[in-house]
């Protein structure tokens, strides 16, 4: 578990620590920092969004084995949660826009479903739980 | 995260080190956009290619950069694109919009 404050300032600190926590379980180097990749914009999100840029909320990240069967096989991943206290978000604003138009702004929510496996957003009680998980390809696993 | 800029006649180059992202992008947004709004500088070049790492803020900071390039005619061209500046901007589907050379000196002559 990882506790941390809204503020940007931790942001690399926080991306040290993911990208050397996925290559424990043996993910490739590319989807190592896809999923720091993720792991950091969906930070950027909560600061800027849930928390309006304020410096000093409360951010928690939890993170753990997962498991699921696919293929007849078992497959190995890395689940990391993040928890914040802000508003409730609208989910309608969680489905990134189209990279059709060219223009600044949108890409952290293409760039989080394109490194994970799950992307789920719920509520629970005051606190928004942000779900990320990405499985190994088979093979891979150094669990 | 580190800026410098450098000149070579109507040429700005901007030289960019370390890990561009959300607490830090705004002085990469704000320092190409000056130079191109105020300096009306004809040509504005990015050096990624000691840029550890760069998220959407960052390529958020190039595309406006890019936009304000193309509303005053001038030219914004990135070379030497680290990893992972090459990856964003292809996962972003941005490679074919910017201008990007493999180092300086292509940037230069072109």
């Amino acid at each position: 578990m990882l506790a941390l404050y809204s503020n940007p300032k931790w942001l690399s600190v926080v991306r040290g620590t993911v990208e050397r926590l996925t290559e424990t379980p043996g993910f490739p180097i590319a989807q190592c920092r896809s999923i720091t990749r993720a792991v950091d914009e969906a930070l950027t999100n909560i600061v800027r969004h849930s928390y309006g840029n304020r410096l000093d909320q409360p951010i928690a990240m939890y993170f753990r084995r997962a498991q699921r069967r696919h293929d007849r096989q078992v497959q190995q991943g890395l689940e990391i949660l993040l928890c914040d206290r802000g508003p409730a978000v609208d989910p309608c604003k969680l489905q990134g826009r189209s990279l059709d138009k060219i223009r600044p702004g949108g890409l952290g929510l293409h760039f989080i479903r394109q490194a994970m496996d799950t992307v789920e957003f719920t509520r629970k009680g005051p606190t928004n739980r942000l779900r990320l998980v990405k499985y190994l390809a088979q093979g891979n696993s150094a669990l | 995260m580190q800026i410098s800029t450098r000149r070579n006649g109507k040429i700005t180059i901007f030289d960019l080190s370390g890990d561009i992202d959300f607490a830090n992008s705004p002085r990469v947004r704000d320092s190409v956009l000056r130079e191109i709004r105020e300096s009306h500088t004809p040509r504005v070049v990015v050096n990624l290619s000691q840029v550890r790492y760069i998220d959407s803020s960052g390529v958020a900071s190039l595309v406006e950069g890019l936009k304000a390039s193309r509303d005053l005619g001038s030219r914004f061209i990135l070379f030497g694109l680290s990893t992972s500046a090459r990856e964003v901007l292809q996962l972003s589907r941005l490679m074919k919009v910017f201008e990007v050379y493999e180092n300086e000196e292509q940037a230069m002559a072109s």
